[in-house]
Order: structure tokens, then C-alpha cells, then sequence
């Protein structure tokens, strides 16, 4: 059994613990993701969902992922924590954990089932995008708490698994009689709390958070990131955090990542991709909303729709859609690398980038 | 609670509205049953015989359609259910219960062993889908495709006629005395097992495949992709997760079915002469026997009732959602 959670109020004032040490050069790579290919389905006409993804989470961070539907951030993390479901298939790539204890990394995709389920709650927890159904209807919530830990502590006894659940749904803000309740029995965002509780049980090193509250509405989202981003303080895990709504991650995260058809298009802080854009789809999807601070601007959209993935463009998979786009995108496929400004800690795949290009104006503030 | 009373006040109900359309029934068909029996004796009876066949049926009376519906239920109440024509003079409620049981007792085994050979089968095709144990269903869906008669004959031919193995009919060897002996159990087991099993090959792949396509609709659940996601072991997930959800629609069919046990395979019994609640069904309608096929249609209509209160009953133990109060 895990020592008790330090269960002081939400109210308390933040420590500037984990925040910094994220932005920090110095902070401890926890996941790194390594080529990653996913497709979906087998033979000529699979789709190539995820194309040599590479990502790299640190310890303490919390890592936004960001794009329009369908570009692959939800497959991302499927394949990562091979949970994902047929037809989808791993195709390449490595996944390497780095255990608390300093050991050598250990590669996911290739571990043996028993010590994937070993693994799985104890080191990487998942919130999924689906709070309504990712609760067993026919269970108490305080059974589906205590499993988890029964299945990855098994000389815990009964009473104490019933503790360890009652003090987690305090700790997200939920009466501790609620282990009693079915699922049926909670409110939608009630239920999104017991997951965020769940995924907590164990005091994982790293949460996955996809799209956990879509589903919601604006304030129950709120209370939900202000008591992720407490906790995290608290405990101190590194998040992944995936969502389609790029003003939330600005505010929730340390570092974003851009994905565009099943690949990351840019990666940096979160106040470089809000302020500073580099590629020129980061710039159209923080154009699409208006700003909560600073003055106004302009609202535009992206012209044209998502890429159909079986069927991408040749060169950069964004040209269609881009207004800076070049004789040579058709030719080129743009890698992930150094800004044109040569900035620490951040990449971009974008040919204007290049040596011998004009990187234009609204992408070189 | 509330939910339990509302289900047994519409039991209630259902159960008056067969028992009324139960008496009704006869009494708009044309003739009596007396004409019946003097048909089937030619007229060979005097009319005294006619007049105390009279008084016997309650036919000399002369009451009203009300008073007769209020002494019918006295009677049902005190489960009286009339004289069967064709075992004249024998009430129908005996006929019932010497055949009940042997149905009951057959086709009800059968069923429950169809039901959990189908499930636990199903459960495991179902998690297991698109490896080789689905070539397993042709297999199954073929023998439920056979018409049963003929499966039925087949399995005579070769293990009753070709192979002795088996006894072809009745449901022990005439002449031991029906007791709980053993040499009469073991007949009684040996006679049972060609009809049971027979039903249980025709039945079994209507279970299987149900389980089964619930397993793989459950299985892509949001639910089922957490207990993944939270390393229980596998069985857990497979059995806690899956199968606990997938189970509920096979509560309901399997409460359907049991109405079924009651009404008996009727071509099991003719095929295995087997003395069930069936063969009384068809020797009833054959011979015009109003009263029993009006008792057997009463206990079949009641079993129905009976099984589906108990499906009712397991289902909220199963399903704390339909607990809710609405």
C-alpha cells in the first residue's frame, strides 16, 4: 500500500515545484516516444494514421497535444500504451520508459503481456475521452477503485483498499460515501472526477489525459483543470494532455505539440507556440479563436478540410491548405527541426525554415 | 421496490386476462362437450347416460355467462381444471401432473445446459474473436439449421438402432417401478439422454452467437478499454467487465425460453415417445379434449408468467440501473 495522499485543501497556495523544474533544461526525460507508426487496417488501402511520430516527455511537465480531429493525437497515445483497438497496428517505432529508480529505459511495444499489465496504472494512468462510458455500469464505483489497486498490490487488505478509495474521491472533491453509488447514479462530470481519481489510485508517474473534458460544460471544465493542475503540484506526475481546444492548452501547459496528419508539425513552450507561432498551420489554429488577452485581432480560419490520410498529398501533407506554400513543398517532405532563428528547445517541419528561405513576417515575430 | 410491485401488478393483470379468455373461449365454439363425447362413442349412449354426463360436465344448471365465470375461478382456485375427455373419467389436473414433471424435468435440464454451454462458449468465442475458434460456429449453426426432427431420427438411427447405446423411446424401462431407486434413476437418466442431448445441439447456437456478438459489442466499451488500461489481470477483464454486461440480454431470452420448457418440444415427444406434457397436448387436440387443452394452455400461460417474474426478479439483481426509481 502507497502512503496516504497529502490531502490539504484545493485552496492551497500553489509550490513552485513542478512547474519550473519542467522548464528547467535540466528536468529528466520520463517518456520518449521513437518513430512511432500506427496504421489502421492491413494491405494496400490501410491508413496511415501515425507517420514516425517522435515526442519526448519530461518529468513534472505537463505535454499539450494539439490538432483537428483525426490527426492522430488520440492514436498517439493508443499506440503508445498499446490500447489500441483492431485494426489499428503498431507498424513501427519504440516507446521507452524511464523507471523511477533510474534503471535503464524500457521499451513498451516490446515488453511481454505480463509485465505490460504490471506496468499499466503503476507507472502510465489513462483518462479517456469518453468519461460517460468509462465506467462499469454494474459496479460500484468504490469496487472499480479498489480493483485497480488489488490487481497491482495484492497484499493490500480490504479495509485498507476501502480508505485508499474514499480518500481519493475526497481528494477530487467528491463525498467519500459515493463509493456506494453506481455509475448511473453520478453526474456527467461526477463520473469525469471518479476517473481522474481512478487514474490517481496508483500515483502513476505519468497521466494521459485525452480530451477529458470535451464533454463538459465551460465551468465543470475549469474545476476539473484547476484540481488536475493542484494535484499535479501535489504530486508531481508529468501529464499528457490532448485536446482540440488550443486556448485551454495554452493555459494548462508547459510544452505543446502541433500534430497535422498523423505527424508533429511543431513543438515548443506553450507561451512560444501562443506568441511566437513557426509553422503556418500553428498559426491558423491559434487564429481560429479570439484571444482572452492583448488586443484584438483578426479571426481566420484554415481554408479547405482535414487531409484524407489514405490519400495525402505528396511533399508536406499541409500544402493544400497553406498560404505560404512553395514550388518545392510538392517535392519535399519536411522534417521536424531547427527554426529558421535557430531557437533553443523548439522544432518545426516546415520548409520556409530552411536556409535560403524568407520565413514571411507573421511567422517570425 | 416500487419497481418489483409495479411488475407483479402487471403480472396480475396478464395472468386474469389469460385465465378470462381461457373460459371464454370454449364457450363461443359450437357444441358442448357432451355432443363431443357422444360423437366419439357414436351414439351408442341411452339419455339417461346423456343427462348424468350433463349433471358430471355442470352443464344441467341453468345459470348466467357471470355466475359460470365466477364458479370457474372458484374452481381453477381450488385446482380444479374439468375431466379430460380422452381419459374419461380422469381429471385433467392429474393428466398434467403425471406428464408435467417428465417435461419439465427433460426439456428444462436441456435448456439450462444448452444456455450455459452457449454462454461460457460464447463469452470465450466472443473475446477471442478472429482466431480459430470461430470455425466452431458453422459447426454449431449448422446442427441448429437441421430441422430437429430429422437430427432426432438420425441420432435413433445410429445410436438406438445401429448402436444400441441409447433406448429409442419412453422415459424408463417399461415395467420398473417409478421410484427414487437407483436401477430407476439410471433409467430414467439413460432414456433422457438422446432427446436432451439432441436439444441441446439444436439449441445451443442461438446461445452461442448471442453471447457472443454481445462480447464483441461490449468489448469495444469505453469500460473495457480502462480495465485494459488498468492492468487487471485478463480473466478479470474477460469475465468482471465483458462477459458481466454481455450476460444481461441472454437473462432475458433464457426467462423467454423457460415458458417454452413448459409447453414442452412437441416434436422431441413425438419423435422420442416420450410421455411429456406435449404428447398430452397433441392427443388433446386430436380428440377434441377441450378441458385439457384449456388446462394445458392455463399451466403454459402461467409458467410463462412465472418465468418471466423470475427473469424480472434476477434482472434487478444483475442490473443495478433498473433499480432506479422512475
Amino acid at each position: 500500500m502507497s502512503p496516504a495522499v497529502d490531502t490539504t485543501p484545493a485552496s492551497s497556495p500553489r509550490p513552485a515545484t513542478a512547474r519550473t523544474r519542467a522548464e528547467g533544461t535540466g528536468a529528466r526525460p520520463i517518456l520518449e516516444i521513437k518513430d512511432l507508426a500506427v496504421d489502421y487496417g492491413y494491405g494496400e488501402n490501410r491508413v496511415k494514421a501515425l507517420r514516425g511520430v517522435n515526442l519526448t516527455l519530461h518529468e513534472g511537465e505537463v505535454l499539450g497535444l494539439a490538432g483537428e480531429s483525426g490527426c492522430g493525437k488520440s492514436t498517439l497515445v493508443y499506440g503508445a500504451t498499446r490500447l489500441l483497438p483492431p485494426p489499428g497496428l503498431i507498424s513501427a517505432g519504440e516507446v521507452l520508459y524511464h523507471p523511477a529508480d533510474g534503471s535503464a529505459p524500457i521499451d513498451l511495444l516490446r515488453q511481454s503481456d505480463a509485465d505490460l499489465r504490471a506496468g499499466r496504472w503503476q507507472d502510465i494512468a489513462v483518462v479517456f475521452q469518453g468519461a460517460m462510458n468509462s465506467l462499469n455500469p454494474v459496479h460500484r464505483i468504490g469496487r472499480q477503485l479498489e480493483d485497480a489497486i488489488k490487481a497491482h498490490r495484492p497484499k493490500s487488505t480490504g479495509k485498507e483498499r476501502e480508505a485508499r478509495s474514499r480518500e481519493l474521491l475526497e481528494m477530487v472533491g467528491i463525498s467519500a460515501e459515493r463509493v456506494r453509488s453506481y455509475p448511473h447514479q453520478l453526474s456527467g462530470g461526477m463520473r469525469q472526477r471518479v476517473m481522474i481519481a481512478m487514474a490517481l489510485a496508483l500515483e502513476p508517474r505519468v497521466l494521459i489525459m485525452d480530451e477529458p473534458t470535451t464533454a463538459l460544460d465551460v465551468v465543470m471544465q475549469r474545476q476539473i483543470l484547476e484540481q488536475v493542475q493542484d494535484l499535479r503540484d501535489r504530486l508531481g506526475f508529468a501529464v499528457i494532455f490532448i485536446t482540440h481546444d488550443v486556448s485551454l492548452l495554452v493555459e494548462v501547459a508547459d510544452r505543446i505539440a502541433i500534430m497535422y496528419a498523423g505527424e508533429i508539425v511543431e513543438e515548443a513552450s506553450a507561451s512560444d507556440v501562443y506568441r511566437r507561432p513557426r509553422h503556418p498551420y500553428s498559426y491558423g489554429l491559434l487564429h481560429s479563436f479570439p484571444p482572452l488577452h492583448g488586443p484584438r485581432r483578426e479571426l481566420q480560419g484554415i481554408p479547405g478540410s482535414p487531409p484524407d490520410l489514405q490519400n495525402l498529398p505528396s511533399g508536406c501533407p499541409f500544402r493544400v491548405r497553406c498560404k505560404h506554400v512553395m514550388p518545392e513543398c510538392a517535392d519535399v517532405h519536411p522534417e521536424l527541426g531547427r527554426t529558421a532563428f535557430d531557437e533553443p528547445r523548439r522544432e518545426v517541419a516546415c520548409l520556409l525554415h530552411d536556409a535560403g528561405h524568407q520565413v514571411p513576417e507573421e511567422l517570425s515575430v | 421496490m416500487k419497481f418489483l410491485f409495479r411488475r407483479l401488478f402487471f403480472y396480475a393483470l396478464t395472468a386474469w386476462a389469460a385465465v378470462t379468455i381461457n373460459f371464454f373461449v370454449p364457450r363461443v365454439m359450437k357444441g358442448d362437450p357432451v355432443q363431443s363425447l357422444i360423437n366419439r362413442y357414436q351414439g351408442q349412449i341411452d339419455q339417461d347416460a346423456v343427462h348424468s354426463l350433463y349433471v358430471l360436465f355442470g352443464l344441467d344448471k341453468k345459470q348466467s355467462l357471470w355466475q359460470q365465470y365466477v364458479e370457474y375461478w372458484g374452481q381453477i382456485l381450488h385446482g380444479n381444471l374439468g375431466i379430460s375427455f380422452t381419459f374419461f373419467p380422469t381429471p385433467v389436473s392429474d393428466v398434467i401432473r403425471t406428464s408435467l414433471p417428465w417435461t419439465v424435468g427433460l426439456v428444462g435440464m436441456a435448456t439450462v445446459i444448452a444456455v450455459v454451454l452457449g454462454t461460457l462458449f460464447g463469452t470465450y468465442l466472443g473475446w477471442r474473436r478472429g482466431t480459430w475458434a470461430d470455425s466452431f460456429l458453422p459447426v454449431m449453426t449448422f446442427f441448429s439449421s437441421v430441422p430437429y426432427f430429422w437430427l432426432g431420427l438420425l441420432f435413433i438411427a445410429v445410436l438406438a438402432v445401429a448402436f444400441p447405446v441409447f433406448p429409442a423411446s419412453n422415459a424408463y424401462t417399461p415395467g420398473l417401478e417409478a421410484s427414487f431407486s437407483w436401477p430407476f434413476i439410471q433409467s430414467v437418466v439413460q432414456h433422457a439422454f438422446l432427446p436432451a442431448l439432441t436439444i441441446v445441439l439444436s439449441s445451443v447456437a442461438g446461445w452461442i452467437l448471442g453471447m457472443r456478438n454481445m462480447m464483441v459489442t461490449v468489448g469495444s466499451e469505453d469500460y473495457v478499454t480502462v480495465a485494459q488500461a488498468k492492468g487487471l489481470p485478463e480473466r478479470r477483464v474477460m469475465y468482471g467487465y465483458a462477459a458481466r454486461n454481455a450476460v444481461l440480454p441472454q437473462v432475458s431470452s433464457f426467462a423467454l425460453s423457460l415458458g417454452f420448457v413448459v409447453s414442452g418440444s412437441l416434436v422431441m415427444e413425438l419423435v422420442f415417445s416420450y410421455p411429456g406434457i406435449g404428447t398430452q397436448l397433441l392427443a388433446a387436440i386430436g380428440a377434441k379434449d377441450y378441458p385439457l387443452m384449456q388446462g394445458i394452455f392455463l399451466v403454459i400461460t402461467l409458467a410463462v408468467l412465472l418465468a418471466n417474474i423470475l427473469a424480472d426478479v434476477v434482472y434487478v439483481f444483475l442490473d443495478p440501473r433498473t433499480r432506479q426509481e422512475g
